[in-house]
């Protein structure tokens, strides 16, 4: 039997485990107390048949599949199908994502080419690096006077250091030997520049890019769980204000899926540009 | 001399050395060649010979002095002058043909991509790599690649071509096929091409001069050979020419010993006349009488 089918038998086993103790540790033990029917309604399953308050793997599945079908229905700020919630993330995160590639390509370049701008800039990126992207929270508010806007700046802010540390040091780690062969055709800086040092750096600038879009998916439930409106994260917030944890539950996978297959997007590319040596 | 191509003048290169003061690698260097000549310059490790190929390349600079190639001063590298690196440094994400069509628009940048795509085929083709095109450098061997290296530095039609050990790093085997080849592509071409190796033999074979380096720090040029062996030679039957073993003794001699005592024996050394030799047969020794041929051998095996 191949590994990966095999691999795939012990997931599955896993998976039942773990759905059967979730199960059996969240059903009805059977009898409760007797109390006044009219007060045993107003406690619910949880008082009368023993229920725990945490919901089983049923009750989440079936409410995944009501969300499933109805993934974009908008009725109103505080009841918003889950796709639209998503997508308001998915859109945010793509924005910030793609401002912060935008400034940390070119910068990481200028860094890993000039040893000056590399030892002038050093200080300033070590002391913003490790700053929480959700502190600037309140200065960006001030200043953008807009809190969707600022949930795409903190996106920006928290993105921005791994991959201009990772073009800079792809740039700068670049052969000798490749800027030889370029130098001695005597090929111009931009041409170098496109030519040569970007497919070598390209592996490691796409690592780069690849962890900040795991932050960036990290960061913006956080932000929009400050920011509100909408949103992933202000949905996790909204039903844990509703003390529905069901809800929560299914946020919370839905969340780790998105984050799975955004990584992979960006996996799937960095395999593009890497070559063998 | 009449004709110097390549003339280098008076080259010095210093490095600045941790007590404030510098080392110098090597100081008023002189040394030209002649427009079509295969130069090989052999010295050990750290006499400086790389840094000579890298200033010659203009990859590197001279601390003082002039190179001089078809009577301009170098600034710089220049497609003029096309080198052929040790480890290939082929660009890994680029086929063979895109290796070689990326020197042929560096150099014609205006040319249309069909007509790059066939100059440069009929450079792979030349360096029997047919076939091969569309392979990338990861999928090729050691000797396959340095052939992508030659068919790249060939393609751009350099007037020198620059070796820096191009095939230290491969077997036996490869490294005589591809000598031959490169002597073969010199020959037909005319190239003017200067190498640099620690291989005797491979000198032997390839070169018409050969520049011998003292060690270094303050490495100089000590004699310049030329070859005696015949420009029609085969790599089967070098070794069977009487100057052969006159030649291989006589460079080897001197990176065995004299190598390290130059510096000490010759004073009087002026480094703008380097002495040229021309190892040849010396003079018949009789090492022992010779034998009375006995005319009929059969009676006297009887006897």
């Amino acid at each position: 039997m191949p590994l990966r089918l095999r691999a795939a038998i012990v997931s599955l086993v896993l998976l039942a485990v773990f759905l059967g103790a979730w199960h059996l540790a969240t059903r009805s033990t059977g009898t409760a107390a007797s109390m006044s029917p009219e007060y045993a309604r107003l406690m619910g399953l949880t008082a009368t048949q023993g229920k725990s308050a945490m919901p089983g793997p049923l009750d989440v599945g079936a409410k995944l599949w009501e969300h499933l079908k109805r993934p974009f229905y908008d009725n109103g700020p505080n009841d918003k199908g889950l796709g639209i919630q998503l997508a308001y993330s998915i859109g945010r995160v793509g924005l910030g994502y793609l401002i912060a590639v935008v400034v940390a390509i070119p910068l990481g370049f200028l860094i890993g080419m000039s040893p000056l701008i590399s030892k002038a800039l050093d200080p300033f990126i070590q002391v913003l690096k490790p700053i929480s992207p959700l502190a600037w929270m309140p200065l960006a508010l001030y200043t953008i006077k807009d809190s969707s806007v600022s949930a795409i700046f903190v996106i920006f802010i928290c993105s921005v250091w791994p991959m201009l540390l990772n073009t800079a040091f792809g740039v700068a780690g670049v052969r000798k030997e490749w800027i030889n062969v370029a130098r001695t055709l005597e090929v111009g800086t931009v041409r170098r520049a496109f030519t040569v040092i970007l497919p070598a750096a390209a592996p490691t600038i796409l690592t780069g890019m690849r962890i900040s879009i795991g932050i960036a998916w990290l960061v913006i439930v956080a932000a929009e769980m400050l920011v509100g409106g909408t949103g992933i994260g202000y949905f996790v917030w909204n039903e844990w204000n509703n003390l529905s944890i069901t809800n929560v539950i299914i946020a919370i996978l839905l969340i780790g899926i998105v984050g799975m297959l955004l990584d992979q997007v960006l996996a799937r590319i960095t395999r593009l540009v890497t070559f063998p040596e | 001399m009449t004709d110097r191509f390549i003339s280098i003048e008076a080259i010095a290169r210093r490095y600045p050395a941790a007590g404030g003061g510098s080392t110098t690698i090597f100081e008023n260097l002189w040394l030209s060649m002649a427009r079509g000549e295969f130069g090989c310059v052999i010295g050990h490790s750290g006499c400086g010979k790389t840094t000579v190929l890298n200033i010659l390349a203009g990859l590197d600079e001279p601390s003082e002095g002039t190179v001089i190639v078809d009577g301009q001063a170098i600034d710089g590298t220049s497609l003029d002058r096309a080198v052929i690196f040790q480890s290939h440094a082929l660009l890994p994400w680029r086929t063979v043909l895109g290796n070689v069509a990326y020197a042929v628009s560096s150099k014609w940048r205006k040319w249309d991509r069909a007509r790059v795509k066939a100059h440069a085929q009929k450079f792979i083709d030349l360096v029997g790599l047919a076939g091969a095109e569309h392979k990338y450098p990861s999928e090729l061997s050691g000797g396959m690649k340095q052939r992508v290296g030659i068919a790249r530095a060939l393609s751009i039609t350099p007037k020198i071509m620059l070796m820096d050990e191009p095939f230290s790093a491969l077997d036996a085997l490869t490294r005589g096929t591809l000598q031959d080849e490169v002597r073969r592509i010199c020959l037909e071409t005319g190239q003017t091409t200067f190498m640099i190796t620690h291989d005797v033999d491979e000198a032997i074979f390839l070169a018409d001069k050969i520049f011998l380096m003292t060690n270094g720090p303050g490495a100089v040029l000590a004699e310049i050979v030329e070859n005696p062996l015949p420009k029609e030679r085969g790599r089967i039957d070098l070794h069977r020419h009487p100057y052969y073993y006159a030649l291989r003794n006589h460079i080897v001699d001197f990176l065995v010993s004299r190598s390290r005592s130059f510096a000490s024996d010759v004073t009087d050394r002026d480094p703008r006349h380097v002495p040229t030799v021309r190892p040849g047969v010396g003079e018949p020794v009789i090492v022992s009488p010779p034998r009375v041929v006995d005319p009929n051998p059969a009676q006297s095996a009887a006897r």
